[in-house]
């Protein structure tokens, strides 16, 4: 059987075959169809959304324990959250087998850094796996459960947005059933006291040393022999990339890449007059390869930021002096077009908060989600984003230090609230903070595509559950001013964010209007725009909702009017409220001149 | 960097416009007619009005899942700008199918800083050969439902790719609900007779 599969839905096809018992994860572009797929096709596989990342980590530890094998899923950032298991993880080891994939995402296309996680994996001390397709990604998850239980250590396999995201053909494998385990107690192993983490330490470094001899015999590590002179050592994407450019080079394909088969680098470079090292982001092959004291050179041509592609490997290889000619484009790259940014969708419950934080002018420390958004033109209404769950931490900070004179907001959403935010809050009230949180509740995580969350009320896999009450938790935490908003009441956003920045106290202001897009389409009546009230004074385009369009016609000083798109609107109504003519009218309202 | 007997499609628009449903059918079609294939996108910020493309690579081996700025033989534009934007990444001879589609962002209506271009398809004909411009919103209404400039677009691309009509038929038959099938498969046919013509060119 052969399918067309991305490398998210091939790693979710390798579990089922692997005979994975637990997949759990927190969404993140770009692994969050990993497990997307598995609850939806391979429904024999438990698999559920954890809040964050590091319970996620603990529960797939847990069931690894337990005697089943288990799959963790996360971006690459995602990993910051979840260190620290996984670098304890490296000593006590496994049970059943156990994987963590992360799904890295050079050049940010949805991500706050570029970090490159294959530091991580030497950092912990575990075998690092790179596929470069789909095919690989669902072999590779099944050959990773077998090297995590032959030498009792947690698997990374290191994704990237182009493995993710690429579809490819797929010859589909035998579903197996997975080794039959129990637990057993095993305090020495699984107990980190100092007294036995020494001793597992020591199983560390000796488990290296095997692991190190298996990396040299792997068929994961291949030595594809063109009779070239010129021999490139490459893995992950950059493979696909280089043989774009050159098909018939030599190529030492590194698909187990920590720890590194020295010996076989080795005598792939004695037997090439001239090696070079295509890697994505960092120096990770090279900088070891050069300690182990070869002559060898990558980033100098490549460097180390960013995506690569087959151009930006062709231009290095030029640059080295091992392709004379790149061919080019022949259309001119068209000049000075306008910019399409992401927006807040129409009717997005997020937008009347960042209308009135923008004209409050006060400091906002913001959180990640499709509410970062805030921060694009002509909103701007955002002044912080470092990591999930940062923002209320860093408005308490900026607060403390008296940083703005009118004030120190922190906006976060739903599920990164649950996420990371609640031991913010926390802060805020135990350290007396006069920080005011808007937690923006649209009842979804929906910059990754609207996955579930412990407030949420269902789970992946389509089960009931209890909902978290969130105003009852900020409650219970010591918050005293507490208040409800209606995120499509401009002037009751607008008055209530006042009183409660002007408060001695922390407050939370909590806003509930779902999502728009997901579970369900909201597609309340829509508004419209009576062109003989409008004097084109541009206030509603500056809310910056796509469907608010401009007219053919014009005010006097020839400044579009505005006009409404009736199958985009979805009648929230806050143009409308701001609208200084009130020439916004919902459609049933509105009766056109001469009718 | 396509060889002989390989084609790279670049499919651009805006979100929600359906460029990864298109790039999905072409996909399977050519997986179906025996070629390799690969897909690549980026996904995220699809559903936020931001740029969606697409990139389709079929050959007998395909390694890259992306396509390089000047290689790809098939553009296709589900709006006039993107077109436009996006024309450097076909090759000078490549076939470029632009719907007539206009979406103009807030961050043009609401600056000054920003233009919209005046007419994105004239520009896009000075600079390539082959520009199939369609009123496929037009035709889509002909027929009945405004969600269908997709299928239609296909239709046409179907024109210059080595597959055979059937395979096309296949795959909408597999992808699209069983009540939207009969329509799709008109759109499908009512694009198919839109070529390059002497007046096009
Ligand atoms: C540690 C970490 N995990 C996951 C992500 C990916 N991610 C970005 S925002 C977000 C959740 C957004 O949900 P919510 O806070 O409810 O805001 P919404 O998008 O619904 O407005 C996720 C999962 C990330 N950036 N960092």
């Amino acid at each position: 059987m052969r399918e067309l599969l991305s490398g998210n839905e091939a790693v979710a096809r390798g579990a089922y075959e692997a005979g994975v018992k637990m997949a759990v994860g927190y969404p993140g572009t770009p692994s969050t169809e990993i497990l997307e797929t598995l609850a939806m096709r391979y429904r024999s596989v438990y698999s559920q959304w954890s809040p964050n990342e590091k319970v996620a980590y603990e529960v797939g530890i847990g069931a690894s324990i337990g005697g089943g094998r288990a799959l963790v899923t996360m971006k690459h950032v995602g990993l910051n959250v979840a260190a620290d298991p996984f670098m304890t993880h490296a000593y006590t080891g496994v049970n059943a087998g156990f994987v963590v994939i992360t799904a890295d995402d050079p050049e940010m296309h949805s991500s706050q850094n570029e970090q490159d996680n294959r530091i991580f994996a030497r950092f912990a001390q575990v075998p690092l796996l790179e596929p470069s397709n789909s095919q690989e990604a669902k072999d590779m998850v099944v050959t990773a459960y077998e090297i995590s239980e032959i030498f009792d250590t947690p698997v990374m396999v290191r994704l990237t947005t182009r493995v993710s995201h690429s579809k490819g053909i797929v010859t589909l494998g035998e579903v197996t059933e997975g080794p039959d385990k129990k637990f057993i107690k095993d305090p020495a192993k699984y107990v980190m006291i100092p007294s036995n983490a020494r001793g597992r330490h020591a199983v560390v470094r000796g488990r290296l040393q095997l692991l190190k001899r298996f990396a040299e015999d792997t068929p994961l590590n291949i030595v594809e022999c063109n009779g070239s002179k010129l021999g490139i050592i490459t893995g992950g994407i950059s493979y696909q990339y280089a043989k774009e450019v050159l098909p018939d080079a030599d190529y030492l394909k590194l698909g187990f890449s920590y720890p590194l088969p020295m010996k076989k680098i080795a005598d792939f470079i004695a037997s090439h007059e001239q090696v070079i090292v295509v890697e994505e982001l960092e120096p990770f092959y090279e900088d070891q390869i050069k300690a182990a004291g070869f002559h060898i050179e990558g980033k100098k041509y490549f460097g180390a930021q960013g995506e690569l592609s087959p151009i930006r490997v062709a231009e290095g290889l030029k640059e080295a002096g091992f392709i004379d000619e790149i061919p080019l484009a022949l259309i001119p790259h068209q000049e000075g077009m306008f910019p399409r940014p992401p927006v807040l969708c129409p009717g997005c419950p997020h937008r009347g908060a960042f209308m009135a934080l923008k004209k409050l002018g006060v400091a906002v420390a913001g959180d990640i989600g499709c509410y970062t958004l805030g921060v694009m033109q002509p909103l701007n209404a955002l002044d912080t984003c470092i990591c999930m769950g940062a923002s209320i931490g860093n408005a308490i900070g900026m607060e403390k230090v008296k940083g703005s004179k009118k004030g120190t907001v922190a906006v976060i959403g739903d599920s990164t609230f649950l996420h990371s935010g609640v031991t913010g809050l926390m802060d805020a009230v135990y350290n007396h903070s006069n920080v005011t949180i808007i937690i923006l509740d649209n009842r979804a995580t929906a910059m990754t595509g609207g996955q579930q969350h412990p407030a949420t009320g269902k789970t992946l896999m389509g089960d009931d559950a209890h909902e978290i009450d969130i105003p009852s938790l900020c409650k219970a935490l010591g918050v005293k001013n507490y208040r409800e908003v209606d995120a499509y009441d401009y002037e009751q956003m607008l008055t209530t964010i006042k009183e409660e920045i002007e408060r001695e106290e922390p407050s939370v202001i909590h806003t509930s209007r779902p999502c728009v897009l997901m579970p369900k389409r909201i597609m309340d009546e829509p508004y419209v725009v009576d062109l003989e009230l409008c004097n084109g004074c541009s206030a509603c385009f500056r809310i910056a909702c796509p469907a608010i369009v401009a007219s053919k016609e014009t005010n006097e000083h020839g400044r579009p009017k505005a006009e409404i798109d009736v199958t985009l609107c979805t009648g929230c109504s806050l143009c409308a409220q701001i609208c200084p003519t009130e020439a916004i009218i919902l459609q049933s309202k509105f009766v056109p001149e001469g009718v | 960097m396509a060889g002989e007997n390989s084609y790279d499609i670049l499919i651009v628009g805006v979100g929600g416009q359906g460029v990864l449903l298109a790039s999905e059918l072409i996909s399977d079609v050519a997986m179906n007619a025996g070629m390799d294939v690969k897909k690549s996108e980026v996904h995220g910020m699809s559903q936020r009005g931001g740029i969606v493309s697409s990139h389709v690579r079929i050959g007998p081996v395909v390694y890259s899942p992306t396509i390089e700025h000047g290689q790809a033989d098939i553009l296709m534009a589900f709006e006039q700008a993107e077109g436009l934007r996006a024309l450097d990444w076909m090759k000078k001879d490549g076939v470029a199918i632009v719907s007539t589609t206009r979406l103009v962002p807030s961050i043009v209506t609401s600056s000054k800083e920003f233009n919209y271009p005046h007419d994105p398809i004239a520009t896009m004909r000075k600079n390539a050969e082959h520009v199939i411009a369609v009123d496929a919103d037009k035709i889509a209404m002909e027929l009945g439902n405004p969600r269908l400039v997709n299928t239609i677009l296909l239709g046409v691309m179907t024109n210059y790719l080595p597959f055979e009509i059937g395979l096309w038929q296949d795959a909408i038959k597999r992808r699209v609900k069983e009540r939207f099938i009969d329509i799709n498969l008109k759109a499908l046919d009512r694009g198919r007779q839109i070529k390059l013509s002497k007046v096009e060119v």
